[in-house]
């Protein structure tokens, strides 16, 4: 599947949801069920810091598709990963460098996506399409 | 004390709601709220007096140096300071502890010897290793017990000839300790040590006495006492000032000026190089007086209310351990839900319309301490109500409910 047409699975999948309370536990359990990185690759050289949450980012070529890994200490942030992992895993370099993270609005997580934030989800966007930026220059 | 909800009546904000929730507002130790009194003469001095002070011969700057002087008066009567031109204006206290620490660095010498608490805000440490790299001296660090009480046995042991500096923080703002600051004083000058006392986090609540205290350098924020953001206040004993070089050139610190050598102006203008932030220094005037009709006692009394309460209330929640149990603390909580990452419990709350701080607190040492990456800290004013405590306390239920 392309990364757009997942984007819009899950958005699909939020508006299911009638309040915030519902769309947190569901982002809450998401976070909850995956054990997301091998922890060999939990290393401080993988470790993106965030003042108030950590979050660890790992990348593998398979076959012309890059497999990311990540994790993080805050559940609520494990979670976010996880939507950011199902769109982005799993897809060509350069699809992931076009890609757009605009869903996260449209889902009611915006937020979490802020900047200003400081829970390193910001810099995990960044940190996953430099991955798919190297990659892709490594393809050509 | 006035009524709690008649005072409330005075802070705009607290009537606004947030994620559709009414506000509770419990990070007080990051900023406090501000009381129409204080907007108004913010307005009032942009709508009226608008100049520049100290050099215009107009009416308007006469005016506006007039109110910004009453404010240094204003503040110099509240702290007890000797002269008013002990009161330097500053943008805040670590523009504050800055200015002491690079006066500092002239003074210091190789094998000198700078004391500062396991208890300090990241603003109080990072300015004295920097002093420490340029000049040689050593930085040491007064240890805390699990309560959060500073080891006064083992600070006495750190003290020598060699000290030149201590620095400690009135109260923690992680933790809301209460330090023994008199105490501290005493013993920093039996050794011709000179102290540096952070006040941020007690000038909201009690109301210091920098003679009794008998304190060289004392720091605040206006923001954190119903004031504005970016003005703050340095005492400093007039003979320390007067030995202490100017931090910043420019306009207003100067007497004469010519290519070949420059001459400083007198206290306090040779700290206050610059325009500085006339309205916030006057609107700081008008917070002080705010809190004076309030009253210090009264607030001191009212918020160790709330704190006993939401202690009560919180440690019946079952897997919640509260950091910080000095015997003599300020109405701070900082807390964990047992398995629950801090910043989880945060985002829950705000979404409930509750302002809680979550992280380290810019106070990553004692976060290391009790090896925890941060608490959720919840810290009360007078403002604030029990009712607004049971809010956090069922909040806090739904997070531990939601997350685990």
């Amino acid at each position: 599947m392309s990364i757009e047409d997942i984007q819009n699975e899950i958005i699909d999948e939020f508006s299911m949801f009638e309040d915030w309370e519902e769309r947190y536990q569901y982002m809450i359990d998401l976070g909850k069920d995956l054990p997301l990185i091998d922890d060999q690759y939990k290393t401080d050289s993988n470790i993106i810091k965030g003042c108030q949450s950590k979050v660890w980012v790992h990348a593998e070529m398979e076959d012309d598709k890059i497999v990311f890994t990540a994790d993080s200490d805050a559940i609520i942030t494990k979670g976010i990963i996880a939507i950011l992992i199902r769109t982005f895993s799993n897809q060509h370099p350069k699809d992931i460098i076009n890609a757009e993270t605009d869903f996260i609005d449209k889902i009611g997580l915006k937020e979490h996506l802020s900047p200003t934030r400081a829970n390193g989800l910001v810099s995990m966007v960044k940190q996953l399409k430099m991955y798919a930026i190297a990659y892709q220059t490594q393809l050509n | 004390m006035r009524n709690v909800q008649d005072i409330r009546k005075d802070f705009p904000i607290l009537s606004r709601k947030v994620n559709g929730k009414p506000l509770v507002y419990f990070d007080n130790a990051a900023t406090s709220q501000t009381p129409q009194q204080v907007i108004d003469a913010i307005v009032d001095y942009y709508s009226n007096y608008n100049a520049n002070i100290h050099r215009g011969v107009h009416t308007l700057s006469q005016e506006a140096t007039d109110l910004y002087e009453q404010a240094r008066l204003k503040i110099q009567q509240h702290f007890n300071a000797k002269f008013s031109h002990e009161i330097i204006f500053t943008s805040g206290t670590t523009h504050g502890i800055n200015l002491v620490a690079n006066g500092f660095s002239a003074l210091l010498k190789k094998g000198d010897d700078i004391v500062v608490s396991a208890l300090e805000h990241h603003s109080n440490i990072v300015p004295w290793q920097m002093l420490c790299e340029r000049t040689g001296a050593n930085l040491k660090v007064i240890p805390m017990n699990a309560h959060g009480e500073l080891l006064l046995d083992a600070y006495a042991d750190l003290l020598s000839k060699h000290t030149k500096l201590v620095f400690v923080n009135h109260i923690s703002n992680a933790l809301g300790t209460i330090n023994p600051i008199k105490h501290i004083i005493e013993k920093a000058h039996e050794v011709g040590a000179a102290v540096l006392i952070d006040g941020a986090q007690s000038s909201p609540h009690i109301k210091p006495d920098v003679q009794d205290l008998d304190v060289d350098f004392y720091v605040v924020s206006a923001h954190k006492m119903c004031g504005p953001t970016g003005v703050g206040m340095l005492y400093g004993k007039e003979a320390w000032l007067k030995k202490l070089p100017p931090y910043q050139g420019g306009g207003e610190m100067i007497a004469e000026v010519t290519f070949e050598k420059t001459t400083y102006a007198d206290l306090p203008h040779k700290f206050e190089a610059g325009t500085p932030n006339i309205a916030g220094g006057i609107a700081f005037g008008t917070a002080i007086d705010y809190m004076n009709t309030i009253g210090f006692q009264n607030i001191a009394k009212y918020e160790h209310d709330l704190l006993e309460y939401a202690t009560e209330k919180l440690l019946q929640i079952k897997g919640l351990k509260i950091y910080g149990t000095a015997k003599h603390k300020t109405s701070v909580i900082s807390f964990n839900l047992d398995g629950i990452h801090p910043y989880d419990v945060g985002t829950i709350l705000d979404k409930l319309g509750i302002a809680v701080r979550t992280g380290h607190h810019c106070a990553q040492p004692i976060m290391d301490f009790y090896n925890i990456p941060g608490t959720v800290r919840a810290s009360f004013a007078f403002y604030n109500t029990k009712s607004e405590i049971d809010a956090l306390v069922e909040g806090v239920k739904k997070a531990k409910m939601m997350l685990s």
